[in-house]
């Protein structure tokens, strides 16, 4: 189980657009993926947008993460970072992903 | 060649255009009975509704794609049908299990604090009406003609709201009710509609005239009649430059006299594109709309949330909140009774709060703590004893009491009842009341002894009889003596015609759908009280 943690900087929090580009990373993974707002949970599959938008996190939360499976390290690294910067759209293409 | 058919104005307005004929009006859909096959209708409705927003997509500016593909994202996430496919195991049809589910988590995005996720909830109502569609075989709407007259025997308030009228159209139904939910949501969407034209579905087609204020549809006009639309047309432009531009400003009578607009809201969704300042306050927020979800009722919370944000839309004006109004034509599964001979004459509104005091006290409990933000008060429904009020009036009190005691900040809004039981006109003195708010619909209907649901009767159910007219001034007189406010919240509120009637039977707040506001205003400059006054048949 690898586990770490990201604030939520971006005005809007996690809501349409970075719920989509939540699980749309998340699901590039094999690795299962939640998150809570607190390490005892209750913990939110990072891969349904219907569960990430029920959640309703704003501006200002710590968000946990914990993953596990063979490339959770990976998928963990890759998640904080899209909510560190803000969501903010790096490189272009990760937008471009099949969607599952 | 040209055909004339006449019936009922249930939305008043003009247009012109190709009729496109709704086979099976009701849009309801035949549910096979076998869990199995409504599994498999739903999930092919799914994917249908999947195909479509790829192919708008397609089509689509990317601001508009990034939105679509949120509601791409919703569907193809198995989790979002997951409740209504529960349902249907349990043995519900597949379009009640979906609507069911997807108000559900339509009310979850509404009740939230956050202006973000509120907004959301209009991309979920897309989903919820693009899945329906496929399910009720309705989706060929879609492809409903712009500016289309859709012809059908009656239409169910989902199929309307599954057209896009954003480029005008008409509604003719052969049967239905003015008084129905279509009609209501054609008057607030300003779409003309026509009812009871009494016809065959499929003698409507070809290019038609829908003259709405008059209630005439015209198959294949003739020039003569042509020219008369034309002209009609422009005179109707020009009276609505003038009702949009009456809007913002005070409703005032020809000799002066300050006449207080208030809205009637069903959904809080109206609100979001209208300013605050084309009315004094709101006269009716119908709460049934929170109750309409299966996994139960609304908790506190979720209808404190609610009210807040009404009560914030509305700055500083007066907010009147009426408590359920369920029951009668308006049933709640597993709250209203079932197998009532004359719903309409049963266990509804405060009497149905009474009969359910956990229900009642949730309300009163989120009524009292959103009277903190605002100018609340709070309208009790279908009032026939003064026993019921004293009741209410002593559970609001216990509310509140037990509210402070936990340090939850809550107010005292005022009380009042809605006049709409005869025997509660009739005694109206008797009522120690904060407010009285005269529910016409239903006053009319009981009156008149005329079902407001019955077409055939229509006619006799007429809000400015001398019946009403007569009860109405008493009412008047009655709150005027306990230094009482008293308005008319009824679809008689916002009609031009019959305003110089209430006027005249000593209403000066009248309560109306937001789209009405210019017209009434309208009407109200035009009259003259002091003549009114003079002409008025009965004795004060």
């Amino acid at each position: 189980m690898h586990t770490g943690s990201a604030l939520l900087t971006n005005d809007v929090g996690l809501h349409a657009r970075p719920s989509v580009k939540l699980t749309q990373l998340a699901k590039r993974f094999g690795a299962h993926i939640e998150f809570a707002r607190a390490t005892t949970g209750p913990w939110v599959d990072a891969k349904s947008p219907v569960k990430v938008m029920r959640f309703k996190a704003t501006k200002g939360e710590t968000l946990h993460f914990r993953a596990r499976g063979s490339d959770a390290a990976e998928a963990l690294a890759a998640i904080v970072s899209l909510v560190e910067r803000g969501f903010a759209t790096e490189p272009e293409r990760t937008s471009q992903l099949p969607q599952g | 060649m040209e055909k004339r058919f006449a019936g009922r104005s249930a939305a008043p307005g003009l247009a012109l255009g190709a009729l496109f004929p709704i086979a099976n009006g009701t849009g309801t859909r035949v549910a096979s009975g076998a869990a199995e096959s409504e599994a498999e209708a739903l999930r092919s409705a799914l994917s249908a509704a999947l195909s479509d927003l790829s192919a708008l997509i397609e089509r689509s500016t990317e601001d508009a794609a990034a939105i679509l593909e949120f509601q791409v994202a919703l569907l193809e996430d198995d989790v979002l049908a997951e409740p209504a496919h529960a349902a249907i195991a349990a043995g519900s049809a597949a379009d009640q299990a979906w609507l069911q589910a997807l108000q559900q988590e339509i009310a979850g995005y509404e009740t939230s604090d956050d202006e973000y996720f509120r907004a959301r909830a209009a991309d979920l109502y897309d989903i919820r009406d693009r899945v329906l569609a496929h399910l009720t075989g309705s989706a060929t709407e879609t492809a409903v003609p712009a500016g289309a007259i859709v012809a059908a025997v009656d239409l169910a308030p989902s199929r309307f709201l599954a057209i896009d009228w954003s480029r005008g159209g008409a509604l003719v139904l052969t049967a239905g009710s003015t008084t129905s939910h279509v009609a209501m949501l054609a008057r607030s969407r300003g779409i003309p509609a026509i009812v009871g034209l009494g016809v065959d579905v499929d003698e409507l087609s070809g290019l038609a005239l829908v003259d709405a204020h008059r209630g005439v549809l015209i198959v294949n006009p003739g020039p003569a009649a042509r020219v008369q639309f034309e002209r009609d047309a422009e005179t109707a432009a020009t009276a609505r430059t003038l009702a949009t531009a009456a809007a913002m400003k005070p409703a005032v009578t020809a000799d002066g006299t300050t006449i207080r607009i208030v809205l009637n809201i069903a959904d809080p969704r109206e609100l979001s594109d209208l300013d605050p300042a084309i009315c004094d306050g709101i006269g009716l927020v119908r709460t049934e709309f929170l109750f309409h979800n299966q996994q139960g009722l609304p908790d506190e919370e979720q209808q404190y949330s609610t009210y807040r944000r009404i009560v914030e839309w509305a700055h500083d004006r007066p907010v009147t909140i009426r408590t359920l109004d369920a029951g009668g034509d308006k049933p709640i599964p597993g709250l209203t009774p079932t197998g009532e001979s004359n719903p309409f004459l049963g266990v509804r509104g405060l009497r149905l709060s009474l009969a359910q005091p956990d229900v009642f006290r949730t309300q009163l409990r989120a009524l009292a703590r959103a009277a903190m933000h605002g100018n609340v008060k709070i309208m009790l429904p279908m009032v026939t004893h003064p026993r019921e009020l004293a009741i209410a009036r002593s559970m609001l009190d216990a509310e509140i009491a037990a509210l402070t005691a936990a340090g939850i900040p809550a107010r005292r809004a005022s009380l009042g009842i809605m006049i709409e039981v005869p025997a509660a006109a009739i005694a109206a003195d008797q009522f120690d009341a904060e407010f009285f708010s005269i529910g016409s619909n239903d006053l009319t209907q009981y009156v008149a002894a005329a079902g407001r649901d019955i077409g055939a009767v229509a006619d006799l159910a007429d809000p400015t009889q001398p019946a009403m007219l007569r009860l109405l001034r008493y009412v008047v007189n009655a709150a005027r003596a306990q230094h009482i406010d008293v308005s008319l919240c009824g679809d008689a509120g916002g009609d031009a015609r019959a305003i110089p009637l209430l006027l005249g039977a000593g209403l000066r707040t009248l309560s109306m759908a937001p789209a009405l506001v210019g017209n009434a205003k309208l009407a109200i400059a035009a009259v003259d009280l002091r003549s009114v006054m003079e002409s008025e048949p009965w004795p004060t």
